[in-house]
């Protein structure tokens, strides 16, 4: 019930935008998010934008996952040159 | 703004492994067994689902268990909702327009699938505003929108509002049974009969009430609260984040508190907007959660100055004593002392095609979660969990 779907805003008018999901775009009401702008990835729930996603954010989070599979990498081929030496 | 986000990284496997390799570390060290597992609970539909679609159950030691609280905001609806609903769409001149999951849900004799195959006018909308412009091409019919979720919810139900009373259509209502997160935390903190080792909470609800909202469950009931995103990676990392937290408390190092994972949803205060709106047009009263009972302060219905859009002051609604389900244990899956396969229904008697109680109804119930993606975890065959 709580699903909501990140998309990218296309264009505002007034209090209403139309949104960009991966190619299929759909009309997003504004009222909780006023100061959203074409541009923005909010995630949008039962037709309403409720939150502006914060990109910097989002790749700080993948950059941690990033560097966590290559310790892990790093620590698997490490073992495997223990192994064999 | 260039690049934008990558969002499938959010399911890379290395990545997955990689947080797996810690969390079994991690579990280890805090004393996680088998026969005393840590246990975490999430309270989100949208999280029970993920969990078991992903199969992440699967994935985590012995010691670590993974409980489902009350999430779906459909199964916690009591039974005389529900019948007062179905009730609601058979008067004359009335319009029931509701979110698709409520539809299937049994009352005490009908679901509001059945009534409307027999003529009542039921509708099924994408969102509240859809409701409204029903009421707007409507005006001699009265509309009751089924007002049921959480805060991820009810702050656009309470937009509506104020959209129906600006544009001065009264003809638009909703029948209020939103419930709140924070203070049910509290209430399933302090559950009886089984331990409890830390919240993961939900994300969207947590995009309008913001991280900050859990301080008070954190601090006086010394449970670590992680805020988490959707995907496979966001679950995975906030449940090293809650096991860093738990390792924190049996070392003595540290007490409870609330992190974000999903900073880049989620800030410390939310959207005020959409709290100013909450404030403005609900009341808080003691709900009753289906299966639970009245937990203080955990519902919202509407204010004084809105209470012309509240269906029940514009119909008497009388229903009698609801008639429940006999041996479904919806609530103790929900207050963390079972799971599913520990309900002699499960998969028998009750199945999606044939529910018995509103977890299997509801496609985020706990319930039929299970049923679709997880038959085979407690039998220790994960892989057997064949798509139905
Ligand atoms: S399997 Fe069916 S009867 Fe058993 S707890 Fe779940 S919904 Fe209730």
């Amino acid at each position: 019930m709580c699903l909501a779907v990140p998309g990218r805003i296309l264009e505002v008018e007034g209090t209403k935008g139309r949104v960009d999901f991966n190619g299929i775009s759909r009309e997003a009401d504004l009222t909780l998010l006023p100061d959203a702008e074409a541009g923005d990835y909010v995630l949008v729930h039962a037709g309403f934008a409720i939150q502006r996603l914060d990109e910097a954010e989002a790749r700080e989070t993948l950059k941690l996952f990033g560097e966590l599979a290559e310790a892990l990498e790093q620590e698997d081929a490490d073992r495997s040159d223990r192994e064999s030496s | 703004m260039t690049g934008g986000i990558d969002f499938a990284a959010f399911r890379s496997e290395p990545a997955a492994n990689a947080l797996v390799g810690r969390i079994n570390r991690l579990t280890e060290r805090a004393g996680g067994t088998s026969e005393r597992p840590i246990a975490l609970m999430e309270v989100c539909g949208t999280h029970t689902v993920a969990i078991s679609r992903f199969g992440l159950r699967a994935m985590l030691p012995p010691g670590l268990r993974l409980l489902s609280g009350p999430g779906c905001p459909v199964c916690v609806t009591p039974l005389i909702e529900i019948d007062r609903s179905i009730a609601a769409a058979t008067m004359p001149d009335v319009i029931v327009a509701t979110f698709g999951d409520m539809m299937r849900v049994p009352g005490s004799h009908r679901s509001l699938e059945s009534v409307r195959a027999d003529g009542a006018d039921v509708r099924i909308v994408y969102s509240p505003m859809d409701a409204l412009e029903v009421a707007r091409k409507n005006p001699a019919k009265l509309v009751v929108f089924l007002g049921v979720g959480f805060e991820t919810t009810s702050p656009i139900i309470a937009a509506t509002i104020v959209a129906a009373a600006r544009e001065g259509i009264s003809n638009f209502t909703v029948l209020p049974f939103f419930k709140t997160v924070p203070a049910a935390l509290d209430m399933l903190a302090a559950v009886p009969g089984r331990p409890l080792d830390g919240f993961i909470c939900p994300g969207h609800v947590s995009v309008i009430i913001g991280s900050d909202a859990y301080l008070p469950v954190a601090r006086d009931r010394n449970i670590p609260c992680v805020v988490t995103g959707f995907e496979p990676l966001d679950i995975l990392a906030g449940v090293v984040m809650l096991l860093e937290q738990v390792v924190a408390i049996r070392e003595a190092t540290g007490s409870a508190g609330v992190a974000v994972q999903y900073s880049r949803a989620v800030t410390p205060e939310g959207n005020t907007t959409a709290q100013g709106l909450m404030d403005d047009v609900f009341a808080v009263y003691d709900a009753e959660w289906r299966g639970i009972g009245v937990v203080p302060a955990t519902g919202q219905t509407l204010s004084k100055k809105y209470e012309m859009f509240d269906a029940t002051k514009r119909l008497e609604i009388d229903v009698p004593t609801p008639v429940g389900e006999s041996g479904c244990i919806c609530g103790e899956i929900m207050l963390g002392r079972n799971l599913p396969p520990d309900c002699p229904h499960f998969g028998a008697a009750c199945t999606p095609r044939s529910p018995v109680g509103p977890c299997m109804v509801s496609t985020e119930g706990s319930c039929a979660a299970f049923y679709k993606y997880e038959q085979g975890w407690r039998s220790g065959d994960p892989d057997g969990t064949e798509e139905k």
